[in-house]
């Protein structure tokens, strides 16, 4: 802190906090000010809490590149061995080069090794086809069009705003469906950031009043804005109360009209004008308040040269001409603010919380009052105590020299101010107390549990204070009745004797021993996760902490803080971190995406303060509210509502990943069983690199036979309906940790696919130990063997895609039917005609004269369904044991069904 | 086969027009709210459980069992018979000219084997060479070839395609036809005779037309130019270094000479394995009095030129009749029943299983 002290006047100023103008702050009722300007450049506040935007990867990738790592050590190794047998083979005399097939003058004169590494390198191209290049074309292709569907969704539609939900990144869509951390802000993303004057109580009687906006219990009462349950308390305490709340305050009126905004606050807010007068204030809660007052007859109008006026009830102008504010710290928990009134009286009016509002008025008036408050706060109101003072001229003085030596202090001038304020504010009387509702979000607590039963972890990240938060996250069910709070903050930390890192750590320590190590051990599979615990935790823990956690004074406990701190929350199925920095945020977010097992983590929020956790989260999620477009545009998706979360994440993001996991690992197969054959093939033909498959076939494969009746299952495929997926949270825990592209499922189509392979190999070597399978005596050369085990390969192959298509909308039928009538057509084609640009006319009527076979189609035929048959037997018996069994009792028969079908 | 539910999900395309009010700004951010669009496109649902499956189990075990016992049935009606006249045996006839091979040789070598058939062949009989060993697929030798010489192009012919080397020209004359195929073409001559119980000798007629696919013959494979004089046409090219005979000499008939000659076609079309038959000739039925081959005692007079001993090869002659499914081959029918018995079995299997597994779920349900 320092102060200015201009030489020509001898009066002196202090400057704090209050006289720093934030960004965008309009100059208001004055020409000039004179102002030094600190924090620039990259000290400024956006500049420190803006991070890089990183190149985000989905986990399906990161799987990919695994099994492409596989795939390429198979490439390689087959290479290796076709290389290695063939100069075995050649080393066998007469073999290398018979009569028959001499090589070129050319072929002889190459050296040796270097014969080798051509081989090996053509043996890499003859197989290159097991890598799936065509699959990352078809990946983000399904990835562009699919994001579509969440652009088209019409139940991300908002009325309101007219804005669907907006998809900036398509490469996440799968990611949606791994969510295991959500961290959400609270003001605006939880909360609407709207505060309702719920009701009051003065002297011990209570004063509700609804309106048809706030239906909270289902019931309207809608006959005029006042409405009185219960006896009144005296007019004179009513008005007293009226007014206190309409002066004890630093709200601001704004006039109608007048364009200035004056909002750059931590939690910055916009009020609507109401009756063409709006009110600011850097906290919601006091507008809310002022405006209650006026439903109850007494308008602040303004303050104008430190005088406020109000209108009563009797719609006369009362005058007060304000002389202190006491300004509201968290620490203390209350503000005050000394008025005089026209009489001359100088009364203190002070508003706090109920905690720091109970010990400082008489006693008999608290009994009450407390239990309305109490009964409010477990409502999830914020409440607030009212008292006042009546201050006599020697006590004003006092205190107003008291203030002014306080504020010039140099040195200590907080304590000295807390000192001074706390001496003010005793003995004073109360009258009353408030409740005000930051209302949630539509469906907030729907979403939420909805979330939780899918076993995501929900933390709320949010920069408010402890209380505030605490209700708004009881409000969302996000703590229930039964959950068993372990608060890390400065409170707790400050309670104890000790030192704060010494305290810090024995709670660690016992909140570990109580989560982690007491716990039931039910974590064993992912299905069972803490979702049947029989104690539930929540865990709080705030700003201050968080960095001491995270930077304790000794680096060498950063890791034991780290861990200690990390096990607990894992265990804990809410966590709320409040009093956070934005970058705080993203911290924790970095935290908890590089812990063990780096889950996937999600971020939503809505203003910019929400930005750097955005970015850092694997999902960024903004939410198109009124703190601007910071958060949307730097989010992956953006959706109006919170409870549009619900749907993204348990419909969208579970089939996209079903889906895309799907195409993932049928790529991988399909490419397996296409060139198997033709390694197997090598064997045969004495290591030449002599292709089974036509160069026409080989191509088309991958592009033109087999890729669009995946693109389109990996477009519609709903494996479960999108109703039941909603209704179901836990089927989302079935995908959870990558589920479907772990090393297993990998392991099992990697197997199906040589299976496959085998079966077409050997069914049609078997079949051409006799090469003659026309009536007229005719024999097949080598195309028509390819060209049979292509045609099997193709119809195989789509066909099981077509067993494992569970929604088959007319796309599916016509890309599944359509590509295999496509191969016919182009197989006749492609022989019918001598091509003249083509050197070899290898196919010419090889696919006419194998249908003219009946062998040929008899062998087919039953390649076919044999490949296809321990697939539906799986299928088939897959059923009655799984891990499903036990879940499908739980859900409903409607699912049952479904669920049953899954395969 | 599968139980199917026809899920159509009324869709409500029209309420777009009535909301319209609010103008073309309100409707464009609007998303269209059809079927496609809010993935509510009517589908088609199977449900593949074990009850639909079963059913399936069981038809394709009826359908494929009788399927595999008449192809087997089939299969084992047909009569083949071979015998291996490569002479690496000191025993075997064809010894001495396996042993005394040469490419230049101006005598060919002959070699009588007798044999006698057990059993006489009914229908058309079909006579095909074998060889063992030999890759007709290796790589370099699969694509030796020119098919636009094949086909009559008279650039071609004079200048074969590269990929013939090294048999693309000799004595600075281009080859035709060009390349390793052809080059190695078969060039045995196989005659058979019937000996008579009375020990008269009788040459069985053998017919060479028809052995080719038909598209190959007419279409694929074609004379150069127009001249029906084959000798003028391939004046200047040159003979394949290992053939005895050129190109227009390989039969007299005009309709079977040149590159259209059926035993060429049938070489050039690359056998997938390296154990391979080719068709060679067609012993047509005579009668239906008479069997095409009776019971006796037969010799086979081999033209022993080619020579597959340097690759440990193996040569073969195989008289086979031949059914609606192709040549002698029990494979297809023992794959049919063996998959048509594995699908009844597990039908049978599942059937208990499903019976079992559907009454301990019905129980398990009653609780919840």
């Amino acid at each position: 802190m320092h102060i200015y002290k201009p030489e020509q006047e001898p009066a002196v100023r202090s400057l704090g906090p209050e006289n720093l103008l934030l960004k965008g702050a309009t100059l208001k009722n004055t020409k000039k000010i004179y102002g030094v300007s600190v924090y620039t450049g990259m000290e400024t506040k956006m500049a420190l809490n803006y991070q890089g935007k990183s190149q985000k990867r989905s986990a399906v990738e990161k799987s990919i590149n695994a099994f492409l790592c596989v795939y390429l050590c198979i490439l390689i190794s087959k290479a290796v061995v076709c290389t290695t047998l063939k100069y075995v083979w050649q080393s066998k005399e007469g073999q290398d080069e018979p009569w028959y097939n001499q090589k070129t003058q050319k072929e002889k004169d190459t050296f040796m090794y270097l014969k080798m590494f051509t081989d090996f390198l053509s043996f890499m191209v003859l197989f290159n086809f097991i890598i799936p290049v065509s699959m990352y074309v078809t990946v983000e292709m399904q990835k562009f069009f699919g994001s579509f569907f969440i652009k088209w969704d019409n139940d991300f539609f908002d009325p309101e705003i007219k804005e669907g939900a907006l998809v900036n990144t398509s490469d996440l869509n799968e990611e949606l469906g791994q969510v295991e951390y959500v961290f959400t802000d609270k003001t605006g993303t939880l909360t609407q950031n709207n505060m309702e004057f719920i009701e009051c109580c003065i002297d011990g009687f209570q004063y509700r009043q609804r309106d048809v906006r706030s239906e909270l219990d289902g019931f309207t009462v809608t006959d005029g804005p006042v409405h009185k349950l219960q006896p009144k308390a005296g007019v004179e305490k009513e008005e007293l109360f009226l007014r206190a709340l309409c002066l004890c305050h630093t709200v601001q009126v704004k006039e109608a009209g007048s364009e200035e905004t004056l909002g750059d606050r931590l939690d910055g807010m916009l009020p609507k004008p109401e009756e063409e007068r709006g009110f600011i204030a850097s906290s919601p809660d006091e507008v809310a308040l002022v405006k209650g007052a006026m439903k109850y007859g007494f308008t602040f109008l303004g303050l104008e040269n430190k005088k406020m006026k109000i209108r009563n009830r009797q719609n006369d102008i009362e005058e007060y001409s304000l002389l202190h504010v006491l300004n509201f710290d968290p620490v203390r928990r209350r503000m005050s603010v000394i008025v005089q009134t026209r009489s001359g009286e100088t009364l203190l009016f002070c508003k706090g919380a109920d905690s720091s509002i109970f010990p400082r008025v008489r006693p008999e008036e608290v009994d009450r009052i407390r239990l309305h408050v109490e009964r409010n706060a477990t409502e999830g109101y914020r409440t607030l105590c009212v008292a006042y003072k009546q201050l006599t001229a020697e006590e004003y003085m006092v205190a107003e020299t008291g203030l002014q030596d306080a504020r010039l202090a140099l040195q200590d001038r907080e304590e000295k101010l807390m000192a001074m304020y706390n001496q003010l504010e005793t003995g004073m009387s109360l009258i009353g107390a408030t409740a005000v509702e930051d209302r949630l979000q539509e469906e907030a607590a729907e979403t939420m549990e909805a979330l939780q039963g899918a076993g995501m972890k929900i933390w709320v990240l949010t920069g408010d204070k402890m209380e505030t938060a605490k209700s708004t996250c009881y409000a969302c069910r996000l703590f229930q009745r039964g959950t068993e709070l372990l608060e890390l903050t400065v409170r707790t930390l400050e309670d104890g004797r000790s030192k704060r890192e010494e305290r810090l750590l024995e709670l660690l320590r016992d909140y570990h021993k109580r989560a982690v190590q007491d716990a039931p051990p039910v974590r064993t599979g992912v299905v069972t996760r803490s979702w049947c615990g029989s104690q539930e935790y929540g865990f709080i823990i705030d700003g201050a902490t968080l960095t001491l956690v995270m930077n304790p004074p000794r680096d060498a406990d950063a890791s034991l803080y780290r861990s200690l701190f990390l096990q607990i929350c894992q265990n804990c199925t809410t966590v709320l971190c409040c009093r956070m920095a934005p970058l705080q945020k993203a911290q924790i977010v970095k935290m908890v995406k590089n812990s063990k097992g780096s889950p996937i983590t999600l971020s939503i929020g809505d203003g910019a303060n929400d930005v750097s956790m955005i970015l850092e989260a694997h999902v960024g999620i903004g939410i198109k509210g009124k703190e601007g477009r910071q958060a949307v545009r730097n989010s992956d998706y953006a959706i109006p509502k919170l409870k549009h979360l619900k749907k993204l994440l348990l419909a969208h993001g579970h089939l996209y990943y079903v889906r895309i996991a799907h195409l993932v690992q049928y790529f991988f197969y399909k490419n397996l069983c296409f060139i198997l054959p033709q390694f197997l093939y090598q064997f045969f033909c004495g290591y030449s690199q002599q292709p089974l498959y036509d160069a026409a076939y080989l191509t088309m494969y991958n592009i033109c036979f087999t890729s669009l009746p995946i693109l389109a299952y990996s477009l519609l495929e709903q494996h479960i309906c999108i109703e039941i997926l909603l209704d179901n949270a836990t089927l989302y825990r079935e995908i959870a940790k990558n589920a479907m592209l772990r090393w297993r499922p990998f392991l099992y189509w990697t197997l199906l696919g040589i299976f496959q392979g085998l079966m077409f190999f050997f069914g049609v070597r078997f079949l051409f130990s006799n090469p003659a399978l026309q009536d007229n005596g005719q024999v097949f050369g080598n195309w028509s063997y390819g060209t049979i085990v292509f045609t099997v390969l193709v119809f195989t192959v789509t066909l099981k895609l077509a067993l494992d298509t569970r929604h088959w909308t007319w796309l599916n039928h016509s890309a599944i039917w359509g590509s295999l009538a496509f191969y016919v057509f182009f197989s006749f084609f492609w022989g019918g005609i001598i091509w003249p640009f083509l050197k070899q006319q290898r196919l010419y009527f090889v696919f006419a004269n194998m249908l003219s076979s009946v062998s040929a189609w008899l062998v087919i035929i039953i390649l076919i369904l044999l490949s296809l048959l321990p697939e539906i037997l799986l299928m088939v018996l897959r059923k009655p044991r799984g891990p499903l069994s036990r879940q499908t009792a739980a859900v409903t028969p409607l699912s049952y069904k479904h669920l049953k079908e899954r395969c | 086969m599968m139980a199917s539910s026809y899920n159509a999900k009324e869709e409500d395309g029209h309420h777009s027009g009535s909301a319209g009010l609010g103008g073309a700004a309100i409707r464009s951010r609007k998303p269209d709210n059809t079927a496609f669009k809010q993935q509510r496109l009517p589908a088609w649902q199977p449900i593949l459980t074990a009850g639909t499956v079963l059913p399936a189990f069981f038809v394709i075990g009826l359908i494929f069992i009788p399927i595999g016992i008449g192809l087997f049935v089939t299969s084992n009606n047909i009569k083949e018979f071979e015998i291996d006249y490569t002479g690496t045996d000191m025993s075997s006839p064809c010894f001495n000219c396996s042993q005394s091979f040469s490419w230049n040789s101006s005598t060919p070598c002959k070699c009588v084997l007798p044999f006698s058939l057990e059993q006489p062949f009914e229908s058309n009989v079909f006579m095909y060479y074998g060889l063992s060993n030999f890759y007709q697929n290796h790589r370099r030798y699969v694509k030796s070839r020119d098919d636009s010489q094949l086909n009559g192009d008279e650039r071609s012919l004079k200048e074969p395609s590269k990929e013939c080397e090294p048999y693309r020209s000799s004595e600075n004359k281009p080859i035709a036809p060009c390349g390793a195929i052809a080059n190695s073409m078969f060039n045995d001559t196989l005659d058979l005779f019937y000996i008579d119980p009375n020990g008269t000798k009788t040459q069985i007629p053998l017919i060479k037309k028809g052995i080719a696919w038909w598209t190959d013959k007419h279409v694929k494979f074609r004379n150069p130019g127009n001249n029906p004089n084959l000798t003028t046409v391939f004046i200047d090219t040159a003979k394949p270094v290992n053939w005895r005979k050129p190109v227009y000499e390989l039969d007299t008939d005009s309709e079977n000479n040149g590159f259209i000659n059926e035993d060429f076609i049938v070489w050039m079309r690359t056998a997938a394995l390296p154990t391979f038959r080719k068709l060679y000739r067609i012993i047509q039925k005579k009668n239906n009095m008479t069997p095409t081959l009776p019971r006796g005692n037969y010799t086979l007079e081999v033209t022993y030129n080619y020579p597959v001993r340097s690759f440990e090869g193996r040569k073969r002659m195989i008289l086979s009749t031949i059914s609606w499914m192709g040549g002698k081959n029990p494979f297809l029918g023992i794959a049919y029943i063996t998959v048509g018995s594995i699908c009844f079995f597990l039908g049978v299997v599942l059937l208990f299983i499903h019976h079992k597994y559907g009454n301990r779920n019905n129980s398990s349900d009653i609780p919840n």
